[in-house]
Protein backbone atom coordinates (compact mmCIF):
# COMPACT_ATOMS: atom_id res chain seq x y z
CA UNK A 1 0.00 0.00 0.00
CA UNK A 2 1.07 3.54 -0.82
CA UNK A 3 0.46 5.02 2.85
CA UNK A 4 2.88 2.34 4.13
CA UNK A 5 5.12 2.55 2.21
CA UNK A 6 5.82 6.49 2.98
CA UNK A 7 6.17 5.36 6.12
CA UNK A 8 9.19 3.14 5.54
CA UNK A 9 10.65 5.33 3.21
CA UNK A 10 13.87 6.56 5.59
CA UNK A 11 13.53 10.41 4.48
CA UNK A 12 12.00 11.62 1.49
CA UNK A 13 13.65 15.06 0.32
CA UNK A 14 12.54 18.68 1.63
CA UNK A 15 9.57 17.45 3.87
CA UNK A 16 9.39 19.07 7.12
CA UNK A 17 9.03 17.06 10.47
CA UNK A 18 5.65 18.79 10.90
CA UNK A 19 4.36 17.17 7.24
CA UNK A 20 6.01 13.87 8.12
CA UNK A 21 4.21 13.56 11.68
CA UNK A 22 0.75 14.16 9.38
CA UNK A 23 1.59 11.59 6.87
CA UNK A 24 1.85 8.82 10.05
CA UNK A 25 -0.72 10.19 11.76
CA UNK A 26 -3.15 9.78 8.23
CA UNK A 27 -1.62 6.32 7.86
CA UNK A 28 -2.77 5.15 10.92
CA UNK A 29 -5.68 6.22 11.07
CA UNK A 30 -6.89 5.27 7.60
CA UNK A 31 -5.51 1.96 8.85
CA UNK A 32 -7.65 1.70 11.38
CA UNK A 33 -10.74 3.02 9.69
CA UNK A 34 -9.91 0.37 6.62
CA UNK A 35 -9.27 -2.43 9.45
CA UNK A 36 -12.54 -1.75 11.20
CA UNK A 37 -14.69 -1.61 7.13
CA UNK A 38 -12.75 -4.92 6.40
CA UNK A 39 -13.40 -6.92 9.67
CA UNK A 40 -16.96 -5.64 9.90
CA UNK A 41 -17.25 -6.90 6.33
CA UNK A 42 -15.07 -10.35 6.85
CA UNK A 43 -17.14 -10.71 10.14
CA UNK A 44 -14.51 -10.48 12.61
CA UNK A 45 -16.69 -7.58 14.30
CA UNK A 46 -20.73 -8.02 14.54
CA UNK A 47 -21.92 -5.41 12.04
CA UNK A 48 -24.77 -4.64 14.00
CA UNK A 49 -22.94 -3.28 17.18
CA UNK A 50 -19.72 -1.74 14.84
CA UNK A 51 -21.28 -0.43 11.75
CA UNK A 52 -18.83 -0.11 8.90
CA UNK A 53 -17.66 3.35 8.66
CA UNK A 54 -19.07 3.44 4.93
CA UNK A 55 -22.25 3.17 6.78
CA UNK A 56 -21.87 5.32 9.63
CA UNK A 57 -21.25 8.23 6.66
CA UNK A 58 -24.08 7.53 5.03
CA UNK A 59 -25.90 7.75 7.88
CA UNK A 60 -24.24 11.16 8.20
CA UNK A 61 -25.50 12.07 5.07
CA UNK A 62 -29.09 10.95 5.92
CA UNK A 63 -29.44 12.92 9.08
CA UNK A 64 -28.04 15.98 7.73
CA UNK A 65 -28.83 16.79 4.27
CA UNK A 66 -31.48 13.69 2.70
CA UNK A 67 -33.37 13.65 5.91
CA UNK A 68 -32.41 16.32 7.63
CA UNK A 69 -34.32 15.02 11.36
CA UNK A 70 -30.97 16.00 13.27
CA UNK A 71 -30.76 19.76 13.12
CA UNK A 72 -33.85 20.30 15.14
CA UNK A 73 -32.29 18.01 18.31
CA UNK A 74 -29.57 19.56 17.65
CA UNK A 75 -30.57 22.79 18.09
CA UNK A 76 -32.49 21.67 21.17
CA UNK A 77 -29.35 20.52 22.89
CA UNK A 78 -27.37 23.47 22.19
CA UNK A 79 -29.48 25.82 23.06
CA UNK A 80 -29.86 23.36 26.42
CA UNK A 81 -26.27 23.46 27.18
CA UNK A 82 -25.92 26.72 27.08
CA UNK A 83 -28.84 28.13 28.66
CA UNK A 84 -27.73 25.75 31.74
CA UNK A 85 -24.08 26.42 31.16
CA UNK A 86 -24.93 29.99 31.54
CA UNK A 87 -27.47 29.89 34.33
CA UNK A 88 -25.23 27.58 36.34
CA UNK A 89 -21.97 29.47 36.07
CA UNK A 90 -23.36 32.53 36.50
CA UNK A 91 -24.51 31.85 39.57
CA UNK A 92 -21.33 29.29 40.48
CA UNK A 93 -19.38 32.51 40.26
CA UNK A 94 -21.34 34.65 42.06
CA UNK A 95 -21.74 32.44 44.88
CA UNK A 96 -18.01 32.11 44.92
CA UNK A 97 -17.45 35.73 44.92
CA UNK A 98 -19.87 36.23 47.66
CA UNK A 99 -18.66 33.57 49.79
CA UNK A 100 -15.06 34.25 49.02
CA UNK A 101 -16.00 38.05 50.60
CA UNK A 102 -17.43 36.95 53.49
CA UNK A 103 -14.95 35.84 56.03
CA UNK A 104 -18.07 34.56 58.15
CA UNK A 105 -19.80 32.63 55.34
CA UNK A 106 -16.48 31.07 54.40
CA UNK A 107 -15.82 29.57 57.45
CA UNK A 108 -19.09 28.12 57.90
CA UNK A 109 -20.06 26.92 54.10
CA UNK A 110 -17.26 24.64 54.07
CA UNK A 111 -18.95 21.55 55.34
CA UNK A 112 -21.65 21.94 52.62
CA UNK A 113 -18.72 22.39 50.00
CA UNK A 114 -17.45 18.80 51.14
CA UNK A 115 -20.67 16.94 51.25
CA UNK A 116 -21.44 18.64 48.06
CA UNK A 117 -18.29 17.40 46.52
CA UNK A 118 -18.37 14.48 47.41
CA UNK A 119 -21.91 13.81 46.23
CA UNK A 120 -22.07 12.37 42.63
CA UNK A 121 -24.28 15.79 41.17
CA UNK A 122 -25.72 13.53 38.35
CA UNK A 123 -27.59 11.45 40.91
CA UNK A 124 -30.19 14.55 42.08
CA UNK A 125 -31.33 14.47 38.60
CA UNK A 126 -34.53 12.20 39.14
CA UNK A 127 -35.45 14.29 42.15
CA UNK A 128 -34.90 17.39 40.46
CA UNK A 129 -37.47 16.06 37.54
CA UNK A 130 -39.84 14.98 40.17
CA UNK A 131 -39.51 18.31 41.27
CA UNK A 132 -39.98 20.59 38.55
CA UNK A 133 -41.50 17.70 36.03
CA UNK A 134 -40.95 16.98 32.39
CA UNK A 135 -39.50 19.89 30.27
CA UNK A 136 -36.99 21.91 29.46
CA UNK A 137 -37.14 23.90 33.22
CA UNK A 138 -36.26 20.43 34.89
CA UNK A 139 -33.23 19.81 32.02
CA UNK A 140 -31.51 23.38 32.84
CA UNK A 141 -31.96 22.47 36.30
CA UNK A 142 -29.43 19.17 35.92
CA UNK A 143 -27.20 21.18 33.66
CA UNK A 144 -26.99 24.04 36.46
CA UNK A 145 -26.39 21.39 39.06
CA UNK A 146 -23.64 19.50 36.87
CA UNK A 147 -21.96 22.47 35.68
CA UNK A 148 -22.30 25.18 38.95
CA UNK A 149 -19.15 23.49 41.30
CA UNK A 150 -16.15 24.58 39.26
CA UNK A 151 -17.03 28.31 38.63
CA UNK A 152 -17.82 28.30 42.26
CA UNK A 153 -15.03 26.41 44.10
CA UNK A 154 -11.94 28.19 41.47
CA UNK A 155 -14.04 31.67 41.93
CA UNK A 156 -14.18 30.87 45.74
CA UNK A 157 -10.27 30.25 45.57
CA UNK A 158 -9.24 32.84 43.06
CA UNK A 159 -10.93 35.47 45.48
CA UNK A 160 -9.29 34.12 48.37
CA UNK A 161 -6.02 33.47 47.52
CA UNK A 162 -5.11 36.77 46.82
CA UNK A 163 -1.19 37.68 47.05
CA UNK A 164 -0.66 39.41 50.32
CA UNK A 165 2.16 41.62 48.80
CA UNK A 166 0.11 42.87 46.26
CA UNK A 167 -2.62 44.01 48.79
CA UNK A 168 -0.28 45.56 51.12
CA UNK A 169 1.57 47.50 48.35
CA UNK A 170 -2.76 48.56 47.54
CA UNK A 171 -3.10 49.26 51.24
CA UNK A 172 0.13 51.76 51.08
CA UNK A 173 -1.65 53.26 48.40
CA UNK A 174 -4.72 54.15 50.55
CA UNK A 175 -7.06 52.04 48.25
CA UNK A 176 -10.15 51.43 49.55
CA UNK A 177 -12.32 47.92 49.55
CA UNK A 178 -13.74 48.42 46.21
CA UNK A 179 -10.73 49.39 44.78
CA UNK A 180 -8.66 46.57 45.68
CA UNK A 181 -11.64 44.24 44.40
CA UNK A 182 -12.16 46.11 41.14
CA UNK A 183 -8.51 46.71 40.58
CA UNK A 184 -6.48 43.47 42.37
CA UNK A 185 -8.78 40.17 43.50
CA UNK A 186 -11.41 39.99 40.49
CA UNK A 187 -8.51 40.28 37.87
CA UNK A 188 -6.55 38.41 39.69
CA UNK A 189 -8.58 35.49 39.67
CA UNK A 190 -9.92 35.61 36.12
CA UNK A 191 -7.58 32.98 35.09
CA UNK A 192 -8.11 30.34 37.48
CA UNK A 193 -12.27 31.40 36.93
CA UNK A 194 -11.39 30.58 33.55
CA UNK A 195 -10.32 27.09 34.14
CA UNK A 196 -13.37 26.49 36.18
CA UNK A 197 -15.24 27.64 33.02
CA UNK A 198 -14.23 25.48 31.04
CA UNK A 199 -14.65 22.61 33.18
CA UNK A 200 -18.53 23.48 33.05
CA UNK A 201 -18.42 23.37 29.54
CA UNK A 202 -17.93 20.31 29.49
CA UNK A 203 -19.76 19.42 32.36
CA UNK A 204 -22.67 20.96 30.36
CA UNK A 205 -22.68 18.59 27.44
CA UNK A 206 -22.56 15.54 29.45
CA UNK A 207 -25.52 16.88 31.98
CA UNK A 208 -27.70 17.61 28.75
CA UNK A 209 -27.07 13.99 27.60
CA UNK A 210 -27.77 12.55 30.84
CA UNK A 211 -31.33 15.07 30.73
CA UNK A 212 -32.06 13.58 27.56
CA UNK A 213 -31.77 10.13 27.89
CA UNK A 214 -34.34 10.62 31.37
CA UNK A 215 -36.89 12.64 29.41
CA UNK A 216 -36.50 11.28 25.94
CA UNK A 217 -38.62 13.81 24.05
CA UNK A 218 -35.76 15.85 21.78
CA UNK A 219 -32.23 16.27 21.82
CA UNK A 220 -29.28 14.34 20.50
CA UNK A 221 -29.58 12.33 23.53
CA UNK A 222 -33.22 11.07 22.64
CA UNK A 223 -32.23 10.68 19.29
CA UNK A 224 -29.22 8.24 20.09
CA UNK A 225 -31.75 6.41 22.74
CA UNK A 226 -34.39 6.14 19.59
CA UNK A 227 -31.22 4.59 17.33
CA UNK A 228 -30.04 2.31 19.51
CA UNK A 229 -33.26 0.83 20.21
CA UNK A 230 -34.03 0.31 16.95
CA UNK A 231 -30.91 -1.52 16.20
CA UNK A 232 -29.77 1.62 13.69
CA UNK A 233 -26.23 1.69 15.23
CA UNK A 234 -24.99 3.49 12.28
CA UNK A 235 -26.86 6.59 12.64
CA UNK A 236 -26.22 6.28 16.78
CA UNK A 237 -22.94 6.92 15.34
CA UNK A 238 -23.53 9.40 13.68
CA UNK A 239 -24.96 11.15 16.85
CA UNK A 240 -22.11 10.45 18.94
CA UNK A 241 -19.88 11.57 16.16
CA UNK A 242 -21.46 14.71 16.30
CA UNK A 243 -21.28 15.32 20.22
CA UNK A 244 -17.16 14.36 19.43
CA UNK A 245 -16.87 17.50 17.14
CA UNK A 246 -19.06 19.62 19.78
CA UNK A 247 -17.15 18.64 22.32
CA UNK A 248 -14.22 19.47 20.47
CA UNK A 249 -15.70 22.52 19.18
CA UNK A 250 -16.42 23.63 22.95
CA UNK A 251 -12.79 23.09 23.77
CA UNK A 252 -11.34 25.25 21.24
CA UNK A 253 -13.89 28.27 21.82
CA UNK A 254 -13.11 28.24 25.46
CA UNK A 255 -9.65 28.09 24.61
CA UNK A 256 -9.79 30.86 22.20
CA UNK A 257 -11.96 32.74 25.22
CA UNK A 258 -9.72 32.02 27.91
CA UNK A 259 -6.86 33.60 25.76
CA UNK A 260 -8.90 36.56 25.00
CA UNK A 261 -9.99 36.88 28.61
CA UNK A 262 -7.14 35.88 30.63
CA UNK A 263 -4.69 37.43 27.50
CA UNK A 264 -1.58 37.66 30.10
CA UNK A 265 -1.40 34.03 30.54
CA UNK A 266 -0.10 33.61 26.63
CA UNK A 267 2.49 34.98 24.70
CA UNK A 268 -0.03 35.65 22.10
CA UNK A 269 -2.38 37.55 24.13
CA UNK A 270 0.10 39.63 25.54
CA UNK A 271 1.30 40.61 21.96
CA UNK A 272 -1.96 41.67 20.88
CA UNK A 273 -3.13 43.43 23.53
CA UNK A 274 0.10 45.18 24.05
CA UNK A 275 0.26 46.08 20.64
CA UNK A 276 -3.48 47.74 20.99
CA UNK A 277 -2.63 49.51 24.42
CA UNK A 278 0.38 51.04 22.99
CA UNK A 279 -1.54 52.60 20.17
CA UNK A 280 -4.70 53.72 22.74
CA UNK A 281 -1.94 55.45 24.48
CA UNK A 282 -0.74 57.20 21.64
CA UNK A 283 -3.97 58.60 20.88
CA UNK A 284 -4.71 59.81 24.09
CA UNK A 285 -0.94 60.96 24.65
CA UNK A 286 -1.00 63.50 21.70
CA UNK B 1 14.93 83.99 69.05
CA UNK B 2 17.78 83.41 67.04
CA UNK B 3 18.84 80.09 68.43
CA UNK B 4 14.68 79.66 67.82
CA UNK B 5 14.67 79.89 64.31
CA UNK B 6 17.59 77.60 63.60
CA UNK B 7 15.91 75.08 65.34
CA UNK B 8 12.88 75.04 63.33
CA UNK B 9 15.53 75.33 60.06
CA UNK B 10 16.91 72.10 61.40
CA UNK B 11 13.60 70.35 61.71
CA UNK B 12 12.15 71.02 58.06
CA UNK B 13 15.36 69.34 57.23
CA UNK B 14 14.40 66.33 59.09
CA UNK B 15 12.17 64.02 57.00
CA UNK B 16 12.16 61.40 59.26
CA UNK B 17 12.34 61.31 62.90
CA UNK B 18 12.10 58.49 65.91
CA UNK B 19 12.66 58.87 69.77
CA UNK B 20 12.76 55.41 71.62
CA UNK B 21 10.67 53.61 68.94
CA UNK B 22 9.99 49.68 70.12
CA UNK B 23 7.71 47.28 68.79
CA UNK B 24 7.03 43.80 70.45
CA UNK B 25 4.74 41.17 68.98
CA UNK B 26 2.68 38.35 70.21
CA UNK B 27 1.58 40.58 73.49
CA UNK B 28 5.10 41.93 74.63
CA UNK B 29 6.80 38.28 74.26
CA UNK B 30 8.61 38.81 71.19
CA UNK B 31 10.95 41.91 71.17
CA UNK B 32 10.94 42.82 67.17
CA UNK B 33 12.49 46.44 67.92
CA UNK B 34 13.68 48.65 70.99
CA UNK B 35 14.38 52.21 71.44
CA UNK B 36 15.47 53.14 68.21
CA UNK B 37 16.96 57.16 68.38
CA UNK B 38 17.26 57.78 64.55
CA UNK B 39 16.98 61.06 62.60
CA UNK B 40 17.00 61.08 58.67
CA UNK B 41 17.46 64.86 56.60
CA UNK B 42 15.89 65.47 53.60
CA UNK B 43 17.31 63.67 50.57
CA UNK B 44 19.77 61.34 52.73
CA UNK B 45 20.41 57.76 51.65
CA UNK B 46 20.24 55.20 54.31
CA UNK B 47 20.78 51.49 54.68
CA UNK B 48 19.91 49.78 57.17
CA UNK B 49 21.88 46.44 57.64
CA UNK B 50 22.15 43.67 60.21
CA UNK B 51 21.66 39.72 60.17
CA UNK B 52 17.73 38.35 59.97
CA UNK B 53 15.81 39.33 63.40
CA UNK B 54 17.25 42.83 64.16
CA UNK B 55 14.19 44.80 63.22
CA UNK B 56 15.29 46.23 60.08
CA UNK B 57 12.11 45.44 58.08
CA UNK B 58 9.67 46.24 61.35
CA UNK B 59 11.56 49.76 61.25
CA UNK B 60 10.27 50.39 57.91
CA UNK B 61 7.17 49.28 58.20
CA UNK B 62 6.69 51.28 61.28
CA UNK B 63 7.93 54.26 59.04
CA UNK B 64 5.64 53.30 56.32
CA UNK B 65 2.29 52.54 58.63
CA UNK B 66 1.62 49.35 57.87
CA UNK B 67 1.92 48.58 61.46
CA UNK B 68 1.59 50.54 64.39
CA UNK B 69 4.58 51.09 67.41
CA UNK B 70 4.20 49.62 70.60
CA UNK B 71 6.22 52.38 72.51
CA UNK B 72 8.57 55.76 71.34
CA UNK B 73 7.52 58.77 68.82
CA UNK B 74 7.87 58.51 65.13
CA UNK B 75 7.31 61.22 63.28
CA UNK B 76 7.89 61.75 58.79
CA UNK B 77 7.76 65.42 58.06
CA UNK B 78 6.75 66.70 61.20
CA UNK B 79 3.34 64.29 61.42
CA UNK B 80 3.07 62.09 63.87
CA UNK B 81 2.04 58.49 61.93
CA UNK B 82 -0.88 56.62 62.57
CA UNK B 83 -1.25 54.65 59.32
CA UNK B 84 0.29 54.61 55.26
CA UNK B 85 0.06 57.88 53.73
CA UNK B 86 1.08 58.93 50.28
CA UNK B 87 4.77 60.50 51.14
CA UNK B 88 6.16 57.05 51.54
CA UNK B 89 6.51 54.62 49.32
CA UNK B 90 7.88 51.05 50.12
CA UNK B 91 9.43 48.42 47.22
CA UNK B 92 9.97 44.76 48.22
CA UNK B 93 11.91 41.55 47.25
CA UNK B 94 9.12 40.88 44.76
CA UNK B 95 8.26 43.72 42.38
CA UNK B 96 4.27 43.00 43.17
CA UNK B 97 3.15 44.43 39.75
CA UNK B 98 0.11 43.17 38.00
CA UNK B 99 0.62 40.59 35.71
CA UNK B 100 -2.71 41.99 33.39
CA UNK B 101 -0.72 45.92 33.18
CA UNK B 102 1.56 46.94 31.26
CA UNK B 103 4.59 48.89 32.70
CA UNK B 104 3.17 51.81 32.34
CA UNK B 105 -0.49 50.66 33.12
CA UNK B 106 1.27 49.55 36.66
CA UNK B 107 3.07 53.06 36.67
CA UNK B 108 0.03 54.41 36.59
CA UNK B 109 -1.94 52.28 39.13
CA UNK B 110 -0.95 54.40 42.25
CA UNK B 111 -2.44 57.60 40.21
CA UNK B 112 -5.19 55.70 39.60
CA UNK B 113 -6.36 54.73 42.90
CA UNK B 114 -5.79 58.18 44.39
CA UNK B 115 -7.72 60.15 41.38
CA UNK B 116 -8.11 60.22 37.75
CA UNK B 117 -5.15 60.12 35.36
CA UNK B 118 -4.33 63.26 33.57
CA UNK B 119 -2.26 63.61 30.46
CA UNK B 120 -0.05 65.09 32.33
CA UNK B 121 0.18 62.14 34.60
CA UNK B 122 0.69 60.06 31.12
CA UNK B 123 3.46 61.93 30.11
CA UNK B 124 5.08 62.02 33.82
CA UNK B 125 4.92 57.80 33.94
CA UNK B 126 6.59 57.96 30.60
CA UNK B 127 9.29 60.14 31.76
CA UNK B 128 9.55 57.89 35.14
CA UNK B 129 10.31 54.26 32.41
CA UNK B 130 12.66 56.44 30.55
CA UNK B 131 14.26 57.29 33.79
CA UNK B 132 14.61 54.02 34.67
CA UNK B 133 15.62 52.47 31.25
CA UNK B 134 12.66 51.37 30.42
CA UNK B 135 11.64 52.99 27.32
CA UNK B 136 11.12 50.22 24.93
CA UNK B 137 9.36 48.23 27.51
CA UNK B 138 6.51 50.71 27.61
CA UNK B 139 4.25 48.41 26.46
CA UNK B 140 5.12 44.90 27.87
CA UNK B 141 3.43 43.28 30.62
CA UNK B 142 5.49 42.02 33.63
CA UNK B 143 5.97 38.02 32.35
CA UNK B 144 7.72 39.67 29.14
CA UNK B 145 10.26 41.42 31.71
CA UNK B 146 13.28 40.00 33.55
CA UNK B 147 13.68 40.20 37.14
CA UNK B 148 15.74 43.22 37.37
CA UNK B 149 13.26 45.01 34.76
CA UNK B 150 10.27 44.59 37.13
CA UNK B 151 12.33 45.92 39.80
CA UNK B 152 12.59 48.76 37.69
CA UNK B 153 9.06 49.50 36.63
CA UNK B 154 8.36 48.78 40.34
CA UNK B 155 10.49 51.52 41.31
CA UNK B 156 9.32 53.62 38.31
CA UNK B 157 5.60 53.15 40.44
CA UNK B 158 7.10 54.20 43.82
CA UNK B 159 8.21 57.48 42.05
CA UNK B 160 5.17 58.47 40.08
CA UNK B 161 2.83 57.80 43.76
CA UNK B 162 4.38 61.57 44.67
CA UNK B 163 6.04 59.45 47.89
CA UNK B 164 9.18 61.30 48.68
CA UNK B 165 10.50 58.83 51.38
CA UNK B 166 11.45 55.91 49.66
CA UNK B 167 11.70 53.04 51.94
CA UNK B 168 13.54 50.04 50.23
CA UNK B 169 13.17 46.44 51.80
CA UNK B 170 15.44 44.44 49.87
CA UNK B 171 14.12 45.71 46.72
CA UNK B 172 17.18 43.89 44.28
CA UNK B 173 17.01 40.72 46.82
CA UNK B 174 16.42 38.35 44.38
CA UNK B 175 18.20 39.00 41.81
CA UNK B 176 21.73 37.82 40.37
CA UNK B 177 25.21 39.58 41.89
CA UNK B 178 25.68 41.10 38.82
CA UNK B 179 21.85 42.54 37.80
CA UNK B 180 22.17 43.74 41.52
CA UNK B 181 25.25 45.60 41.61
CA UNK B 182 23.81 47.43 38.50
CA UNK B 183 20.35 48.07 39.55
CA UNK B 184 22.06 49.57 42.77
CA UNK B 185 24.57 52.22 41.08
CA UNK B 186 20.94 52.89 38.88
CA UNK B 187 19.34 53.01 42.05
CA UNK B 188 21.90 55.89 43.31
CA UNK B 189 21.67 57.84 40.28
CA UNK B 190 17.80 58.26 40.18
CA UNK B 191 17.41 58.85 44.15
CA UNK B 192 20.06 61.87 43.60
CA UNK B 193 18.01 63.25 40.47
CA UNK B 194 14.81 62.92 41.91
CA UNK B 195 16.11 64.23 45.04
CA UNK B 196 14.08 61.88 47.32
CA UNK B 197 14.77 60.68 50.50
CA UNK B 198 15.37 56.64 50.99
CA UNK B 199 15.93 53.72 53.66
CA UNK B 200 17.21 51.06 52.23
CA UNK B 201 17.18 47.18 53.95
CA UNK B 202 19.75 44.99 53.56
CA UNK B 203 21.75 42.39 55.49
CA UNK B 204 24.99 42.86 52.66
CA UNK B 205 27.68 45.27 54.58
CA UNK B 206 29.44 46.36 51.02
CA UNK B 207 26.02 46.96 49.45
CA UNK B 208 25.04 49.11 52.91
CA UNK B 209 27.55 51.27 53.15
CA UNK B 210 28.55 51.81 49.05
CA UNK B 211 24.65 53.52 48.59
CA UNK B 212 24.93 55.57 51.66
CA UNK B 213 25.46 58.94 53.30
CA UNK B 214 24.28 57.10 56.62
CA UNK B 215 24.13 53.63 57.46
CA UNK B 216 22.24 52.13 60.63
CA UNK B 217 23.99 49.17 62.07
CA UNK B 218 21.31 46.86 63.84
CA UNK B 219 21.55 44.01 66.11
CA UNK B 220 18.95 41.20 66.86
CA UNK B 221 17.66 39.64 70.30
CA UNK B 222 16.58 42.54 71.10
CA UNK B 223 16.19 43.85 67.19
CA UNK B 224 18.48 47.64 67.93
CA UNK B 225 20.48 50.27 66.08
CA UNK B 226 23.33 49.51 67.84
CA UNK B 227 25.39 52.10 66.00
CA UNK B 228 24.88 55.00 63.47
CA UNK B 229 27.65 55.18 60.86
CA UNK B 230 28.46 58.21 58.44
CA UNK B 231 29.75 57.44 55.27
CA UNK B 232 31.76 60.46 53.82
CA UNK B 233 32.22 60.11 50.03
CA UNK B 234 30.26 61.89 47.62
CA UNK B 235 26.87 60.29 46.07
CA UNK B 236 26.91 59.28 43.16
CA UNK B 237 30.10 56.87 43.55
CA UNK B 238 31.73 54.90 41.15
CA UNK B 239 31.95 50.97 41.97
CA UNK B 240 35.41 50.80 42.01
CA UNK B 241 34.91 53.02 45.52
CA UNK B 242 34.45 49.51 46.89
CA UNK B 243 38.10 48.94 46.40
CA UNK B 244 39.60 52.04 48.31
CA UNK B 245 41.17 51.38 51.56
CA UNK B 246 38.57 53.85 53.09
CA UNK B 247 35.70 51.83 52.28
CA UNK B 248 37.38 48.84 53.83
CA UNK B 249 38.18 50.48 56.43
CA UNK B 250 34.66 51.17 57.01
CA UNK B 251 33.37 47.81 56.04
CA UNK B 252 35.63 46.14 58.75
CA UNK B 253 34.25 48.65 61.42
CA UNK B 254 30.54 47.57 60.46
CA UNK B 255 31.46 43.76 60.55
CA UNK B 256 33.10 44.42 63.90
CA UNK B 257 29.89 45.89 65.35
CA UNK B 258 27.71 42.80 64.08
CA UNK B 259 30.52 40.63 64.85
CA UNK B 260 30.43 41.37 68.70
CA UNK B 261 26.98 40.02 69.10
CA UNK B 262 27.29 36.89 67.42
Amino acid sequence: MATSDAIVIPQPHGMSLRNRRLLIHSAIFITLIVLWEFGSRIGWLDPLFYPRPTNILRSFWLIYFANGNIWFHLYATLGLVFAGFIAGSILGVGLGALVGFQPLVRRFIKPYVIVLEATPRIAVAPLLIAALGFGAPSKIAIIMLVCFFAPFINTLSGVVNVDEDRLELFQSLGASKMQVLRKLVLPDAIPVIMAGERLALTAALSGALVAEFIQRDQGIGSLILIYTRNLNMASAFACIFTLTIIGFLIFRGMEWLDQRIAFWKSEAGMARVGAKRAQAFGGAHV
Amino acid sequence: MNSQATLNIQNADLVVQGSNVGKTFGGGSVVALEGADFQVEKGQFVSLVGPSGCGKSTLLRLIAGLIDGTSGELSVHGRRVTGPHTDVGMMFQKATLLDWRTSIENVLLPTEISGTITSADRKRAAELLDLVGLKDFMFAFPSQLSGGMQQRVALARLLQSGADVLLLDEPFGALDEFTREHLNTELMRIVGEVGATALFVTHNIAEAIFLADKVFVMTARPGRITQIVDVPFERPRPLSIQTSPEFNTLVAQVRDVLGEVH
